[in-house]
Formats: structure tokens, sequence, C-alpha cells
């Protein structure tokens, strides 16, 4: 195990009832990183992040964080510690207002200066949380909402922040504007991220390392830059379509890695 | 008779009522459970007091019997859940359905065995007092259930909105995934929200036997304050207490208009009335419910 992994998951294995959704996964996430896993529908990424945070229980394999392993922790215990799911689809409280849901974000915690501190925190980066503090979450936009979800889950104080398609369903204005906040967190504040995205481009832009998730388990991984100039990445994910000589695209080729 | 007195008595009755059905919304909203037994839980919390005052048995202080009674039949809906309810996670909803119904049984049985089928009157300090409030004479008993019940609601209010525990069990019955999401201890503040309804089934049941004598059948007036619920949203904790009033208030109006055996059928036909126009109940919430 390397030093400075934060986060370390081993051999992984998670099942919905017989079926088996995630397949020996193993990786690694390192202080003041952000990590992308990227995949296609259904290839197991929300069960992983599922997974490691506790919701799901794991049948076999590690996850360690700082060393401890809390795969056999429950959720609220590994959220104690330091590791924190924004989940996917705005998963907030309708009816408590908004600031009642950024507050309950720190429920884990009782150190009142420090909540107070990240109280105001949360609101620099994210003013329309402040200006629409009253209001009933479920009444926020879509957008909002997911802004929402991540003050929430800032407000646990994390050391590893887990992601779940920040980026779905909102405009490329709005995915612009989250992901250039969520780059500013992990510089200024330290959050270190583990991020599962549909949007490659974004997630790539943004990450040190990636891992391609595929059928349950992974079947690619390396620096953010290497994925970024690959050309099964650039192809299945990144929307590039090179042309070739009879104008067939280049999806049709077999993936390399298969 | 009145007009007055029997809006009083009424009043006084759809406070218990109302109670009562706060307990189906609390345990619901919370758990997705609906606890059957929730009359039964009045009677039991009824008995566990009278055991603990009346003279014939413990004698105990009033005062101090009161709150140990609620705290016992709190220790009572937390263990319940650990113990049995919890065991049914994941078994289709009809499973708890029976699983409470059959825990009321048990309970008028075993009150019975314990102490007596007799119908049974709490001693309180206050029995038989009559105060003249503008020319309507009102028992004692009325008066203490109505201000007991708003103390009760108004505590409960500042609860949920104020106390950290309050806004995680709202959070939890909103988006329980979200609430694992954010570290709260979902299992336990469930557990917490069935001694919630253990507590307030309790002061139910010390209101009603203080006003009035119960037996171990006596349960059974659930099924009216599950009616009251219905018509109060059955997700609302005010719309469940209001349902309760409206019971409460319709029922001597009922018995004193139309011929006995038809005055019994009026809070369930309010509850169908409500059901076939408002089906949602008169209180909906705005719902956002995720699977
Ligand atoms: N509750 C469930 N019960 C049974 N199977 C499930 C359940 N949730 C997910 N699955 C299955 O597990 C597999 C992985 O699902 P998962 O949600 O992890 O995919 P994903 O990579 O997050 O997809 P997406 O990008 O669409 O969010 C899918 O085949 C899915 O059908
Ligand atoms: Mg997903």
């Amino acid at each position: 195990m390397s030093a400075t992994a934060v986060l370390q998951v081993e051999n992984l294995e998670a099942y919905y009832g017989p079926i088996m959704a995630i397949r020996g996964v193993s990786l690694e996430v390192r202080q003041g990183q952000i990590v992308t896993i990227l995949g296609a529908n259904g290839a197991g990424k929300t069960t992983l992040l599922k997974t490691i945070s506790g919701v799901m229980s794991a049948a076999k394999g590690t996850i360690h964080m700082n060393g401890q392993p809390i795969h056999r922790s429950e959720a609220d215990a590994i959220v104690k510690q330091g590791l924190v799911h924004v989940p996917e689809g705005r998963e907030i409280f309708p009816l408590l207002s908004v600031a009642e849901n950024v507050e309950i974000g720190a429920y884990s915690r009782s150190d009142k200066g420090g909540i107070a501190r990240d109280l105001e925190m949360v609101y620099s980066y994210f003013p329309i949380l402040g200006e629409r503090a009253k209001q009933a979450a479920g009444t926020l936009s879509g957008g909002q909402q997911q802004m929402l979800a991540i003050a929430r889950g800032l407000m646990a104080a994390p050391k590893v922040m887990l992601l779940d398609e920040p980026s779905l369903g909102l405009s490329p204005i709005l995915v612009e504007e989250i992901f250039v906040i969520l780059k500013r967190l992990n510089e200024e504040q330290k959050v270190t991220m583990l991020l599962v995205e549909q949007n490659a481009r974004v997630a790539l832009e943004v990450a040190d390392y990636g891992y391609v998730m595929e059928l349950g388990g992974i079947v690619m991984s390396d620096e953010a830059v290497v994925l970024q100039n690959s050309k099964d990445i650039q192809a299945f994910y990144l929307g590039v379509r090179e042309q070739t000589e009879r104008g067939t695209r280049r999806w049709k080729q077999r993936k390399t890695w298969r | 008779m009145d007009i007055m007195q029997l809006v009083v008595s009424g009043l006084a009755n759809g406070c218990v009522y109302g109670l009562i059905a706060l307990g189906f919304v609390l345990i619901y909203k919370a758990t997705e459970a609906v606890n059957f037994a929730q009359g039964d839980f009045m009677m039991l919390g009824a008995f566990i007091t009278i055991w603990l005052v009346n003279a014939e048995y413990m004698g105990l202080n009033f005062w101090v019997a009161v709150p140990i009674a609620i705290v016992m039949m709190g220790i009572f809906g937390y263990l319940l859940d650990v113990l049995v309810v919890r065991r049914l996670f994941g078994q289709p909803q009809i499973a708890v359905v029976i699983l409470t119904i059959a825990i009321g049984f048990v309970l008028r049985f075993a009150v019975g065995a314990i102490w007596t089928h007799e119908p049974q009157l709490l001693e309180t300090p206050f029995a038989g007092g009559i105060a003249n409030v503008g020319g309507i004479v009102l028992g004692y008993e009325e008066i203490a259930v109505i201000i007991v019940t708003l103390l009760l609601t108004g505590f409960l209010f500042l609860f949920f909105r104020r106390a950290k525990l309050g806004k995680a069990m709202q959070a939890a019955s909103q988006n329980q995934l979200a609430a694992y999401y954010v570290g709260i201890p979902v299992k336990r503040i469930q557990s917490l929200v069935w001694a919630l309804g253990g507590a307030v089934a309790a002061v139910a049941g010390i209101l009603f036997a203080s006003k009035g004598a119960i037996d171990p059948s006596t349960g059974l007036l659930g099924i009216k304050a599950f009616a009251a619920a219905v018509i109060g949203g059955f997700g609302s904790l005010p719309g469940a207490l209001i349902g309760g009033l409206i019971i409460g208030m319709v029922e001597p109006f009922a018995a004193y208009a139309l011929p006995a055996g038809y005055s019994q059928i009026a809070p369930y036909a309010i509850m169908l009335l409500v059901l076939i126009f408002r089906p949602a109940g008169l209180f909906a919430q705005m719902q956002n419910k995720k699977v």
C-alpha cells in the first residue's frame, strides 16, 4: 500500500441479490488528487461508490482510508471518518429548507466553531444557496439541487469526497461552473475527490488520474492526460469522430482493451 | 344538553385520537411501517400508569409515575423496533402490517392477564374537579387533556424545528437514502422514532384513562385514530391532530342527532368522504419521495 493513498480499494466485489455488480475492483486515490471513474451506463460506477461509502455492503475485498479498514463499517461511521458520498441525482431533503439541508450535512460533527467556518466557506462557493436559504430545497432547480448536494457533502468536512455524476442533466455552462468550483475546492480546501462521470471531457480536464469501468470491472487506468490522448477514450467517451477513408466512424473498431 | 359541553368533551376525545394518529404518522413517515398497535400502545401506557399510581397497585405519586410511564413506553417502543420490527426489514409491507396487528392482540391479552380485563380509572390529583368558565361547566380532566395536548404539540413542533435529532428524523423520513449519505444513523433514528411513538401513546393513554375508564380492548379505538390520520393526509403531523379533533368533535354531535348505532359510523363516513374528494388527505404535503 502506498504511503500517500488516502483511499485504497482492493478486489472489491458487490452483489444485487445473485447479480454481481462489482467484479474485483482495485483502485487508489492519493492525498489531494482528483481521480475520475469513467464508464458507460450500467457499468457499476454508482454501485462502486455506494459500496465504498458503506450504503451497500461489500461481499469481498477491502477498503482502507488512511490505512484504516472501513469495508465493514456502517455508512454513518464512514462519514465520521471523513469520507462523504455526494450521490447521483440530487438526493436532497425536499421539505427541509436549503439552509437546513446544508446544515444537516454536518450531522456527524460536533465542533461548533469548525461548522460555522465551513458554513461560511460553503456559501462563499455557492452564493446562490445563501440567497435561497429559506426556500424548501425541493423547489430549487436541478442545477441548484446539485450544488446543494455538493454543499451538504462539504459540510461533513470530508477528507475524501465521492461525487457521482455531478454534471448529470445540467446545461454545458452550469457543468463548467460546477467543475470550476470542484477544482477550486480541491486546490483551496484540499478536498481529495473520487469523481464518477459520463462527461469524460470535463472530468479528464480536472482529474489527475482516471479509471475506465465496464461490466463491473476496471478495464483501463492511467494519468488523466494519457487517457485524454488515448484513441479509445476519444472514440468512446470524448465523442471524437475520426474519419477514415471510407467515412466509417471509429467506434466500429474493436476497443483495444478487450 | 349544552352545545359548548358537547364541543369540549368532543375536543378532549379528539385530542386523544389526535395523539394516537400522531403516533401512526410519526412511525409511518420515518419507517414506512404502519403500526396498527398504536391504539394498544395507548392502552398499555394507560395501564402502566394505572399500575404505578392507583392505590390498589403501587400507589406512587402521580407526578412521579407519569414520567416513569412515559419513559417506559419509550423504551418499549425502542426495543420493539430493535428486537422485532427491524427483523422484517426487506419483507413486503404486509408482513409489518400483520406483525403490528398481532402485537396489538398480544398486548391486549397480556395486559388483561397481568392486570385485569375490567375497566379501570386512573386516579389523578385533579379527578372530579369542576371549573365554571363563563357559565360553561368543564371537568378538570377535559381541561387537562386539552392543555397537555397543546403543550405536547408545541413541544413536538419545536423538537422537529430546532433539535438536531428532530431534524434528523425529518430528514430520514423525507429521503432515507440521502440520510445515509449525510451520516445519519438511520436505523437508530428509526428506533428512536418508535420510542417517540411509544411515549406519545403513553401520554394519550394517561389522558384517556384520567377522563374515563379504560380496559384492555380500548386500544381498538386506534382504528378511529387511523381514520383521523387518513383524514389528515397520513403524512402530516398537524393533519393527524386536526383529523383527530374532527372525529372527536363529530362523534358527540352524531350521537346527539342520529339514532344509536348509526352515530358510530360517522368517523368512517368522514374518512370515506375525504378519501373520495381529497384522496391525499386534508393536509397533504408537497411530497417528493424517492424510492
Ligand atoms: N437496486 C438494484 N437492483 C438490481 N440491480 C441493480 C440495482 N442497481 C443497479 N443495478 C444493476 O447494477 C449494474 C450497475 O449499476 P450502476 O447503477 O452501478 O451503474 P452506473 O455505472 O452507475 O450507471 P449510470 O452511468 O447509468 O449511472 C447495472 O446493470 C444495474 O442494472
Ligand atoms: Mg450511476
